[in-house]
């Protein structure tokens, strides 16, 4: 079976947990259909980038520098991973189902005519034949498709793999020259959301907010929880519309998918669009002051409360739990 | 201005899976213009209402689909176009349908949905931009045009905040969630919608070659988290977190 390619995201020379989520993917695709795992690198100045990813268990590094590649952007990065794909004759390429993946794979599928699964959850085989499994209609249907082409394009949920652990071998760097072609599309700025707490998705603890805080300054209830377990923040796409949180925040179908270890839903009722975001986290709990609200269906622990009492005495226990 | 819209089952019923796992079950559900659709529709209406212009909306699917056709006429689109087919398409087959049109059309730009909330694929657009060799500019919450109108700066959600990307036109277009707040469809609009043009193109006659390369073999329900459970005060919350989720 021809190899299998894995495109790594970083965030101009921050490299990306994502990636090591997609590797595993590439590793469980590689063990059902074979072929050896490979990682792209295509940036500026991002030998470190590269290094990192060898150090995960991949046969090689393939790294593209260019000014080009300097900011990503879809227009230039898929024609260099075709590039890429077509001279090496990858017979599959993974990345992220990250706002990066979900951005250029689809490009690139376009250029190669090739078959993509998005925010793929699992791989497995009938017969000889490759089956995939993905998420539709908000989670509530887990899908089995077939692709036929080559290559097969792929973009992973992370929250379903994995991430790759360090590997004692590292992999050799490779330099590879691409040409790209920014094709009427210049990078104009990036305003990033500040903030001292671990990314959304890669975070142990959740504490996610919606309508039921009511107001932005309440936030504040929210990082008082969130601090006692270095978590991230989360919302409702209510309380990003509103404003009170940015749009990176959003935990949703169409947002952020997480599946931390706790996650706490305050003041949230649990509309499908939201729960299909969090479902997967291993302990999920809930206030709210509505009993009815379905976010308890999913719940473990469900506190039918005033959020506005209820949180700031599970600070104050918390507090006393830890200093005992 | 091309406008790309998608009918999809009402995102806020819960689907059920067909017992032999082929599909969902349709009946009894209304279907609607996919939301991100919706934002995409009311984009192209405030930009014809700032610089001028048509909108024309393009549907590819079964005939039932002049339905949400006529909701979007009657928010105030100029006219449709549907591309109809019974056959199962993909991402690939839809985009090239799409492409077609494009080419006979020569709009602007093309908008649509970021992401369809049905098979939540989040692709159609970035192909389609390939396949006419467009410039892309995914998941915007803000448009904005140069005074020339040669040129577009979308202002993207992307993780980790937002990114602003200059596209020259023509450009596809795909809208996210904060671009705006669609409006509905008001009864004059209703009425006016029933008399404007829909043309109806048979997909066969576009001569693309539409056989699926992502074929859907079967779908299942995910696995049912065993919630339910209430505690009742901050105390016993506390308690079952250290003691019983062991997670303190």
């Amino acid at each position: 079976m021809a190899d299998i390619l894995v495109v790594v995201e970083h965030q101009e020379g921050a490299f990306r947990k994502t990636t090591l989520s997609t590797l595993t993917a590439a590793k469980t695709l590689s063990g059902l259909i074979g072929g050896e795992v490979d990682a792209l690198v295509l940036g500026q100045g991002v030998q470190a980038v590269a290094d990192t990813v060898a150090a995960h268990g991949v046969r090689a590094v393939l790294l593209g520098e260019s000014e080009l590649f300097a900011r990503y952007l879809a227009v230039a990065y898929a024609p260099a991973v075709a590039q890429v794909a077509r001279e090496k004759g990858y017979g599959a390429v993974l990345a992220p189902a990250s706002t990066f993946g979900k951005d250029f794979m689809p490009r690139l599928s376009g250029l190669l005519d090739a078959p993509l699964a998005s925010d793929v959850s699992g791989f497995s085989k009938e017969g000889d034949s490759l089956r995939v499994q993905r998420p539709m209609y908000a989670g509530n249907a887990i899908a089995t498709v077939e692709l036929v082409g080559s290559p097969l394009l792929f973009t992973v949920r992370q929250t379903a793999f994995d991430p790759a652990p360090q590997s004692d071998a590292k992999a050799p760097v490779e330099r590879v020259s691409l040409a790209a072609d920014p094709g009427g599309t210049v990078f104009v700025g990036r305003e990033e959301t500040k903030s001292e707490r671990p990314e959304l998705t890669e975070a142990r603890v959740v504490v996610s907010a919606g309508r039921g805080i009511k107001s932005p300054e309440n936030f504040k209830l929210v990082e008082e929880l969130a601090d006692l377990f270095q978590a991230a923040i989360g919302a409702t796409r209510a309380t990003v519309d509103a404003g009170w949180a940015p749009n990176d925040w959003q935990v949703g179908q169409t947002g952020k998918i997480v599946a931390p270890e706790l996650y706490f839903a305050l003041g949230i009722s649990g509309a499908i669009q939201h729960l299909a975001g969090m479902k997967d986290s291993k302990v999920i709990v809930a206030i709210n002051k509505d009993e009815e609200a379905p976010i308890f269906q999913v719940a473990d622990y469900g506190l039918v409360a005033d959020l506005f009492k209820a949180v700031p005495a599970l600070i104050a226990e918390l507090r006393k739990l830890k200093s005992a | 201005m091309l406008v790309a819209i998608k009918p999809v089952p009402n995102p806020d019923e819960r689907v059920k899976i067909r017992k032999d796992g082929t599909g969902v079950v349709l009946d009894n559900i209304k279907m609607v213009i996919n939301p991100f659709c919706e934002i995409a529709v009311e984009e192209a209406l405030r930009i014809r209402e700032k610089r001028g212009g048509e909108a024309v909306i393009l549907t590819i699917g079964p005939k039932e689909g002049e339905q949400q056709i006529r909701t979007a006429l009657a928010m105030g689109a100029d006219r449709a176009i549907l591309v109809e087919t019974t056959e199962e398409l993909d991402s690939l087959g839809v985009a090239r349908l799409m492409a077609k049109v494009v080419e006979q059309e020569k709009p602007d730009f093309v908008i649509m949905g970021k992401q369809a909330v049905d098979d939540d694929n989040n692709q159609v657009g970035q192909i389609l931009a390939a396949i006419l060799s467009l410039p892309q500019a995914t998941f915007g919450s803000k448009i904005e045009f140069s005074e020339d109108g040669k040129r577009a700066n979308v202002t993207r959600e992307v993780d980790g905040g937002l990114e602003t990307i200059g596209v020259t036109l023509p450009a596809v277009i795909t809208t996210d969630l904060r671009l705006n707040e669609p409006r509905y469809a008001s009864l004059p609009g209703i009425m006016k919608a029933k008399k404007k043009e829909m043309k109806v193109v048979p997909a066969d006659s576009l001569g693309v070659d539409t056989a699926p390369r992502v074929r859907l073999l079967s779908l299942a329900p995910p696995k049912e988290r065993a919630g339910g459970k209430k505690v009742a005060d901050v105390a016993e919350l506390v308690d079952k977190l250290k003691n019983e989720a062991k997670i303190l």
